[in-house]
């Protein structure tokens, strides 16, 4: 098993693969504890399928996806972020809205426009992921370092803020801390984050990168700062646990990572348990 | 000398008016106690005293070199706050933000300061435990050791004995009013009048006319206080 993996890591290719994974990964979880406490779980989904809609426009015009993409993805998280209480339609409702919006408009647009023989292959690919992170450039793997890099910066130098507008935002706001602007950031930070993921584990399957490694850690550990450090510990820990296995086994890479978030989150809920009793 | 100065201030959602002519000041060292039934503005002068809404018409000054951001808050707990892992720590520090400006953390004597009022509030041995995991009283010993630290001036309270035992309840009282004897001013939203006549030096009561404003004494022989205690007088007696 070892030979055959040492053999596998002799490719580029795959070694950008297990990079760019676990940076992603690291990158989702991260942001994913302060999502989950906001209750803002769902956003990683909703988010991917407006990344999905937007995809399929620059497919029917023939533009690169990330292009359109990112921008589009951004704005709408922004919106999202920013609908939370003061708009009439609320944030669970509107966040719902828009998703199944742009997944089915998204659809709609590859099928109608779409010059590829195989509409199907495409989409179940954008949404499940493929095998496309096995195709990764040297200058995808970079740009995946330079995001974490800037994530790594902004949850160093924010920590405390982003602990504050996460706890008490009616606190943080009436002590001078501009919560809209850390809310922003949250949300143009998770925006990158998902449409870069689109590439790992697909449009569906990216919430999951979001909200195991997060909620994983809350079973087991008390405070922010642990939660936070042990979340990613957990991702780093899946994404090559499962990268590792879907090589092996020729699985499909985003489910095998969800998978062993899966079972990773089944082990600390009972951690918690036994360790509450005792 | 002043600290705050409420000018003809009118308050009120989407230009609808709820209070309209207030007028009222608070001094250093005041104790100062809002009163009202539910609906009458009470957390809509509290929010914006506190710079999260404007007034519809009217000033409102502070003075004495207070800055907005320099009162610490006792608000409300939210749903959020029920399954958050935090360590008290973690949370009492967060009240030191407001000082920070631009560091990314706190410094030496932020949580010098954190630690002394944690034992003055009797919760240094709280310190590493995780926040859901304590009584509702112990939460907001640790809310109130997070308003210090934001403050050396006002403190503002939202309803800060809202479900807790009479014991419990009694006991935060107290608290607040070492706390206040120690030289911080403090406002009060509360629905316990009761409380209010006990602890306060100075009553607010809004919400039907005549608004009232002035020390409790003042308070005790107005209309407004017979009318309001007899209201809500019957499950205490």
């Amino acid at each position: 098993m070892i030979e055959t993996l040492t053999s596998y890591f002799s490719y580029p290719f795959v070694r950008y693969a297990l990079i760019a994974g676990v940076l992603i990964a690291l990158c989702a979880a991260l942001l994913g504890v302060s999502l989950v406490l906001k209750r803002y779980s769902m956003i990683g989904d909703g988010l991917s399928h407006v990344a999905f809609g937007a995809i399929a426009v620059a497919t029917v015009c023939n533009l690169a996806p990330m292009t359109v993409a990112l921008p589009i993805t951004v704005v709408a998280a922004v919106i999202l972020l920013g609908l939370n209480g003061s708009g009439k339609i609320k944030g669970d409702a509107a966040i719902a809205m828009i998703s199944v919006g742009a997944l089915a408009l998204g659809y709609l647009l590859l099928n109608i426009f779409s010059a590829s023989s195989n509409v199907s292959g495409d989409v179940c690919t954008t949404l499940f992921g493929s095998t496309s992170i096995l195709t990764l450039s040297q200058t995808d793997v970079i740009l995946c370092l330079a995001l974490t890099v800037i994530v790594l910066l902004v949850f160093i130098i924010f920590y405390h803020k982003i602990f504050t507008v996460t706890f008490d935002e009616g606190f943080a706001a009436a002590t001078g801390t501009n919560t809209k602007a850390y809310n922003t950031l949250i949300a143009v930070v998770t925006a990158i984050v998902i449409v870069l993921a689109m590439n790992l584990v697909g449009a569906l399957l990216i919430s999951a990168l979001i909200i195991f490694p997060a909620l994983s850690a809350m079973r087991i550990f008390k405070s922010f700062l642990s939660v936070i450090i042990s979340s990613s510990v957990i991702a780093v820990i899946c994404a090559v646990t499962g990268i590792f296995i879907a090589i092996l086994y020729g699985t499909p890479v985003g489910s095998t990572i969800v998978a062993a978030n899966i079972v990773f989150f089944i082990l600390c809920m009972l951690i918690g348990k036994v360790s509450k009793r005792s | 000398m002043a600290l705050i100065n409420v000018n003809g201030v009118s308050l009120g959602y989407e230009g609808k008016p709820i209070v309209t002519d207030l007028n009222f000041s608070v001094n250093k060292g005041d104790y100062l106690c809002i009163v009202g039934e539910n609906g009458s503005g009470k957390s809509t002068l509290m929010k914006t005293l506190l710079g999260q809404k404007n007034v519809l018409s009217g000033k409102i000054e502070f003075s004495d070199g207070l800055k907005q951001k320099e009162i610490g808050y006792l608000p409300q707990q939210t749903q959020v706050q029920k399954d958050f892992p935090a360590s008290v720590k973690e949370v009492i520090l967060s009240g030191c933000l407001n000082s920070c400006g631009l560091r990314p953390f706190y410094s030496k004597k932020q949580k010098d300061n954190a630690a002394q009022i944690m034992k003055k509030l009797g919760i240094s041995d709280l310190a590493n435990k995780c926040y859901r995991e304590l009584s509702g009283g112990q939460q907001q010993r640790v809310l109130l050791a997070r308003a210090l630290c934001a403050t050396k001036k006002l403190l503002v309270l939202d309803e800060p004995v809202a479900g807790l035992d009479p014991v419990v309840t009694k006991n935060l009282y107290r608290l607040i009013s070492n706390i206040n004897n120690e030289g911080i001013t403090v406002i009060m939203v509360s629905h316990d009048i009761h409380a209010a006549i006990e602890f306060a030096s100075h009553i607010l009561h809004i919400g039907n006319k005549p608004l009232f404003f002035g020390t409790k004494e003042e308070y005790k022989t107005s209309d407004g206080c017979h009318c309001f205690i007899c209201d809500g007088g019957h499950d205490h007696d």
